[in-house]
């Protein structure tokens, strides 16, 4: 589990240190600018906080239509990233150095000038040593706060230690949550305590000793970095180079998007194994946000990844519900082709869809086969995740069949499962191929009005793959049913295995791919 | 002739040159004694005078205290020598030219300044305190270290006990003596001194007043101290200069000034100085 990790903390360490030099860059001289102008300086370190209290993962999430707008960069991994992390980085260092600047003694600048000190004299020998202090205290502010904040580039697609946490929730490995908490919070202890080492020693009156800490700074950085990822060999898990793009005759490389949920990590892993058998390598960006996978796909910045025909019928394409199963798959496949160039290789063989499911025995007890047999038992207690009373799901399902619950409940989706089982509510909001459907013998009411939207699970290609015989006949057989799905993620949800090894009992659920298995080019 | 038409414009221009002569006589003998020269100096904050017409010119070696009380505008007019503070009216000239066409960088540069504050920098010690502005005129590094040494031992302080100290590790009265070193590093010919001693106890401030007294003999120095004491200004100066609310009301030597104040406000302000002097003497 930990043979991830150099690469890991290597690119976290990487996008924290460049996100915190360019907030140097910009905000040090803006602090010396504003710093004489108190009206200006104000409405500087103002607007600096007004960013700071956006969400630091909305700030980041932000970043990606932002720059999928301007077209400037790429708005996947490093760039938004990179951006988000360097916004929120600029007020802990602008506001200490205009803090420092304007506490400098008055008396020591005015006898500056007097004795003839040009500006730029009375700058760097008077008040940036004098402002010192104040300022590396705002720096090392900022490094703590960019170092934990980076654990969230993960879902724009950007490698860091984030991934383990955001897989360690998502799967419910606690072992691998640590793991990333544990080097996160290591990390920006251990450089905060360098850096202020290193300004402590400045400070004082023996300036030598500053060496030793900011000697041990640049050796840790430089080992992390450079040295730990090649020892530790390889980049497996993860990737920071960018894919080679345009045609190319045979792919020999792809790399494979997932988002946040233990299904994904499993397919991830299935998708990963079966190309192997073909001889394909494969890259993977994982724990991504589920409009940011799909913007990554069109981008060519991930090349397979497995989405739901609903999702993207009523997020991308923007549609409602209330159209049959078959035409949602086939107008979708048809728009992503003519939209985008992103090919689908059809359902997957299994639906992840919302849905409401009952204990067994009150279903037997109270005769509930469909969604609409809840309609005579107002007085059922219906449990749902957080999403799930503000989605358009549950208004279209109300009006479909004259529900009135009345009695709901929010719970976190980890807990929903335990409540029922409880007896606390009767009826929970579900996911079909969630495995602890089967662990709770919970049973699944049928929606015969379609007014959910079907979820098929749909494995989807992006442009430059998207022709490649060998890619797509490998793929293409793959099939996975919902009880298949189900026990893969129960292995992990319930049995506490990883999801390398559910992916690695679907595929051998698989037929040997029927292709010809071409040599890797030289 | 036709030469003839001509004399009285002859004699008129051999005149002019005699005049002109006359004129080049004064101006070398009296002049090279004028260092420092105000001609109707006027500063203002909108439409408030900090100083008002003020004209007085400042001989080589002399040592001129500005009196007056906070506001009076005495601050602003030291300030005006070296171009802290610009004129808005009026002319002010160092060595015969005026300052407003010199680098304000360079002139500094040539003039020693102390403040009441001091201003020493905290993080430096007292020798590179001192070494200051001769760094920033990139002297050779030997002849910045002699010259340290050579203004701490003339300020009093022995140079290999103070050379390496920082400010914080001395008293109020041994950090204005390095204020004082600093100021002359660079072997200024005039030394602007804005309240050097204000903050100091009166034990430490009449010791002071002395090593000020003697400094500026001993260098031949041209001095302009900024005091609201008037004992501090008599002790001290050749000539007082009284200011109040921005206007000069009198400049002559102490005696004139206790002679013959030109005023009611100098009247009072040496009547108060000599009430002070004879309470002392009584209490013998």
């Amino acid at each position: 589990m930990l043979a991830g990790l150099p690469p890991l903390l290597a690119s976290h360490l990487e996008l924290a240190l460049i996100a915190l030099l360019l907030a140097c860059v910009i905000s040090l001289p803006l602090a010396i600018i504003v710093a004489s102008r108190p009206r200006l300086s104000f409405a500087v370190v103002t607007a600096a906080g007004i960013v700071q209290t956006v969400p630091g993962l909305a700030l980041l999430a932000l970043m990606v239509p932002v720059l999928a707008k301007t077209g400037w960069l790429s708005p996947f991994g490093f760039p938004p990233a990179v951006i988000a992390l360097t916004l929120y980085a600029i007020l802990p260092i602008l506001r200490n150095a205009v803090t420092g600047l304007r506490g400098v003694d008055s008396a020591a600048v005015e006898a500056a000038r007097g004795i003839g000190m040009s500006p730029w004299q009375i700058l760097h020998i008077v008040q940036l040593p004098l402002a010192a202090p104040v300022i590396a205290a705002g720096l090392r502010t900022a490094t703590v706060w960019t170092v934990g904040a980076a654990t969230l580039a993960t879902p724009i697609g950007q490698p860091c230690l984030g991934n383990y946490i955001f897989a360690g929730l998502q799967t419910r490995n606690f072992e691998m949550l640590l793991i990333g908490v544990i080097a996160a919070a290591t990390l920006a202890v251990v450089l905060d305590a360098l850096l202020g080492a290193t300004e402590h020693a400045l400070s004082s009156r023996r300036k030598r000793r500053a060496l030793i800490p900011a000697a041990v700074l640049a050796v840790l950085v430089f080992v992390i970095i450079v040295v730990l990822p090649r020892v530790a060999g390889g980049e497996r898990g993860v990737s920071t180079g960018a894919i080679a793009t345009g045609p190319t005759d045979a792919i020999t490389r792809v790399r494979i998007g997932g988002k946040t949920f233990t299904e994904q990590y499993i397919l991830v892993e299935l998708v990963r194994a079966r190309l192997e058998q073909v001889g394909i390598a494969a890259d993977v960006a994982q724990s991504l946000g589920s409009t940011v996978v799909f913007d990554a796909l069109v981008n060519g910045d991930v090349d397979v990844y497995v989405d739901y025909s609903g999702t993207l019928w009523t997020t991308a394409m923007k549609r409602s519900a209330g159209v049959p199963r078959w035409r949602v798959l086939a107008e979708l496949e048809g728009w992503l082709a003519t939209s985008y160039g992103v090919r689908s290789l059809g359902a997957l063989g299994f639906e992840n869809a919302y849905a409401l499911a009952v204990r067994r025995d009150t279903a037997e007890r109270l005769h509930l086969r469909t969604v609409g047999d809840l309609a005579a038992h107002p007085e059922l207690g219906l449990g749902a995740d957080y999403e799930f009373f503000g989605r358009p799901e549950w208004a279209a399902l109300r009006t479909a069949y004259g529900l009135r619950l009345t009695r709901t409940v929010t719970y976190d989706p980890a807990l929903l499962y335990e409540a029922i089982g409880r007896r606390d509510v009767d009826v929970i909001s579900a996911f079909s191929s969630d495995g602890r459907i089967a662990a709770y013998d919970l049973v699944v009411l049928d929606d015969p009005r379609a007014a959910l939207p079907p979820y098929d699970a749909m494995l989807l290609l992006g442009r430059r793959v998207a022709s490649d015989r060998r890619l797509t006949c490998a793929l293409a057989s793959v099939h996975v049913d919902v009880e298949q799905m189900r026990q893969a993620n129960a292995m992990v949800d319930r049995d506490g295995k990883t999801p390398r090894d559910a992916g690695t009992w679907l595929l051998a659920r698989q037929p040997k791919p029927a292709c010809d298995v071409v040599p890797t080019q030289p | 002739m036709p030469g003839r038409a001509r004399w009285p414009l002859q004699v008129a221009e051999n005149s002019l040159l005699a005049a002109r002569a006359v004129e080049e006589f004064v101006h070398v003998t009296v002049c090279s004694r004028l260092v420092i020269e105000l001609q109707r100096v006027g500063k203002r904050y909108r439409e408030n005078w900090v100083v008002r017409d003020v004209t007085m010119t400042i001989a080589r070696g002399e040592l001129v205290a500005v009196l007056g009380e906070s506001g009076s505008g005495k601050t602003t007019l030291l300030r005006m020598m070296n171009r802290l503070i610009d004129a808005d009216e009026g002319v002010v000239k160092v060595d015969g030219r005026d300052v407003r066409g010199e680098d304000p960088v360079a002139l500094r540069r040539t003039m020693g300044y102390v403040i009441q504050q001091i201003g020493l920098l905290p993080h430096l010690t007292v020798g590179a305190n001192i070494a200051m502005v001769p760094r920033l005129l990139r002297w050779a590094a030997e002849d910045t270290a002699k010259r340290v040494d050579e203004l701490l031992e003339l300020v009093g302080l022995p140079a290999a006990q103070y050379r390496e100290r920082f400010p914080d590790e001395l008293s109020g009265g041994q950090r204005q003596r390095v204020g004082v070193a600093r100021a002359l590093a660079a072997r200024p010919r005039v030394l602007l001194l804005d309240e050097p001693l204000g903050a100091l106890d009166p034990i430490t401030r009449v010791v002071l007043q002395d090593e000020i007294r003697r400094i500026h003999k001993e260098l031949g120095l041209t001095s302009i101290l900024v005091t609201h004491d008037m004992v501090e200004a008599i002790v001290l100066a050749d000539r007082i200069a009284v200011m109040l609310r921005g206007e000069l009301r009198q400049l002559a030597t102490p005696a004139e000034l206790v002679r013959a104040p030109a005023d009611d406000y100098v009247a009072n302000l040496v009547a108060l100085a000599r009430h002070q002097g004879e309470q002392l003497v009584a209490l013998r």
